[in-house]
């Protein structure tokens, strides 16, 4: 039997492995660069150096309460995006005119970097909490409402039709029929772009703050800590993997109909 | 004039043309009338008309100019008095078989109780008892279409409009679906319209075979199916059927070689 094959599927235990034994590679790799003595410290801490630091963030300076703020700013700008962002780009993909209407600026504010508006949103907004909710809502509307607004618009023509013979109106077919047929497809796109919310929200944090990862990545480069900057991305990294798995979990719990 | 329970009156069809092209003539003008408990099949080749016939019934297309009358009001859109079962599986896929079903139950804002009762009673005509919780990727494709006719029957359509929903199930699937449609419209009595490309499909289950000719298409022939209800499935071999068979094959391959030579030119 061939060990590769195009398209065909892996059992769960070769997976689980291949997955883990990667990362293996990856750190030791960086353990052979670092402690074999081929890269200065000064510019790459070996993992050993990196866990201590870790350790010390955690218990001397409370780096868990920066953690839960970053958390907390990406979450708060992420929902407050999706709030908006998801019902407008039902209605854009439903509706042809609301489409019109928003579509060409939408996809023009898309391609505006929410780190550019950094600067003026610290004008607006001050250095506060409202500054990196809102960087993280200009990253994270747009690209929601284009995205499901495509996603609705490609909806089975077929099925809209079967629901006006069956009696449903206009409005019955966008709650019966839209909604649900593109429900998991919308999850998938709030999963994707919370991930890349998590850029912004560091990038917030380099920039006049005084608390969250970003805060301590940047000062930790004052120190040239190398160690305790690659402790917060790894950080970052590990929720970013748990928060993907919840997402999987939640919408295979939700959308059993696509799996079954 | 309009007697029947549905009335097509000088209904065509023209699609805009695109770009550069042609319009395209797919309806001339077409005048039908369909009795109450008829079951009627529209027979042609590919392309000929009929399903954009049956979706103008429907209400999901508009003709071009004539109208359609059902109980002697105009169609002007879709609706649940006329149930729809199409050729590609159009089962809501978020949905289990009994939600499928009951889908048009729920716009009608029927009681729960009563609701229940009426998908339990077309599940068990379909004969998909113990399915009921099965979501639709589940089932095979001739389960899938079963769901379908109960689901479009479950709203007690005046009429029911099928639009080739067997043309994708294999020979041995696509006979027992025609038995079983032809069973439930012997019990239920529910005026039919049926569009099908198969010859022998279209003399099994219809009192009138109407023929269509190839692009642009109008009705060729109307031809009545003079055999007894209900009717079993080795009736396909007897000499009454074998004459209607021939007398319609030689009607459509007509048409099938106008259709050729108007694709060649």
């Amino acid at each position: 039997m061939a060990f590769l094959r195009p398209l065909q599927p892996i059992r769960q235990g070769p997976r689980l492995l291949l997955g883990v034994s990667f990362f293996v590679l990856f750190v030791a790799v960086w353990a052979f660069a670092t402690l074999g003595g081929f890269v200065s410290p000064t510019f790459l801490a070996d993992p050993l150096t990196m866990v201590q630091d870790g350790w010390i963030l955690l218990t001397q300076y409370g780096f868990a309460a920066d953690i839960g703020v970053t958390m907390w700013r990406v979450i708060g700008g992420f929902v407050m995006a999706a709030v908006i962002a998801v019902p407008l780009g039902i209605a854009m993909g439903a509706y042809a005119p609301v489409e019109a209407f928003f579509e060409p600026f939408v996809s023009f504010a898309r391609y505006l970097p929410a780190s550019a508006f950094i600067p003026l949103l610290i004008l607006w907004a001050g250095i506060g909490e409202t500054q990196k909710l809102l960087v993280i809502f200009i990253g994270s509307v747009f690209q929601i409402t284009l995205m499901v607004a495509g996603q609705v618009a490609g909806t089975r023509r077929d099925l809209v039709e079967a629901a006006y013979t069956l009696g449903a109106g206009d409005g019955g077919v966008v709650r019966r029929v839209l909604i649900p047929a593109n429900a998991p497809d919308i999850a998938e796109t709030l999963r994707l772009v919370l991930g890349w919310a998590w850029t912004y929200v560091i990038v917030a944090e380099f920039i006049g703050s005084s608390s969250g990862i970003g805060h301590m990545i940047i000062e930790s480069q004052a120190l040239l800590a190398t160690g305790q900057i690659i402790f917060g991305i790894i950080v970052i990294g590990l929720i970013g993997l748990a928060s993907d798995f919840l997402f999987k979990a939640v919408n295979r719990r939700l959308f059993p109909w696509r799996l079954a | 004039m309009s007697s029947g329970k549905l009335f097509v009156d000088a209904v065509s069809r023209v699609f805009p043309a695109v770009r550069e092209g042609q319009p395209v003539r797919a309806l001339e003008p077409t005048t039908l009338s369909v009795a109450a408990n008829d079951f009627i099949t529209i027979l042609g080749p590919s392309g000929c008309g009929k399903s954009t016939l049956l979706r103008i019934v429907a209400g999901l297309d508009r003709p071009s100019a004539g109208r359609v009358l059902l109980d002697g009001r105009p169609v002007t859109g879709p609706g649940p008095d006329r149930g729809m079962v199409f050729q590609s599986y159009t089962l809501f896929p978020w949905l289990t078989v009994a939600e499928n079903i009951a889908f048009g139950l729920k716009e009608k804002r029927m009681a729960p109780a009563e609701m229940r009762e009426r998908v339990a009673q077309y599940v068990a005509s379909v004969g998909l008892r113990g399915f009921e919780n099965h979501y639709p990727r589940q089932l095979s494709g001739g389960m899938q279409q079963r769901t379908a006719i109960a689901r479009a029957l479950a709203n007690d359509p005046e009429i029911l409009l099928l639009d080739e929903p067997f043309g994708a199930l294999d020979n041995q699937t696509r006979g027992l679906m025609q038995e079983l449609l032809l069973g439930i419209w012997e019990r239920e009595r529910k005026t039919v319209l049926f569009v099908t490309h198969d010859i022998e499909e279209a003399i099994f289950m219809a009192s009138r075979v109407v023929v269509m000719t190839a692009r642009p298409g109008r009705i060729k022939a109307d031809i009545p199916v003079d055999l007894p209800y209900p009717r079993h499935y080795t009736i396909k071999t007897s000499a009454a059927f074998s004459d209607l068979r021939a007398r319609l094959t030689e009607e459509i391959r007509a048409e099938a070689v106008a259709a050729e030579q108007g694709a060649a030119v």
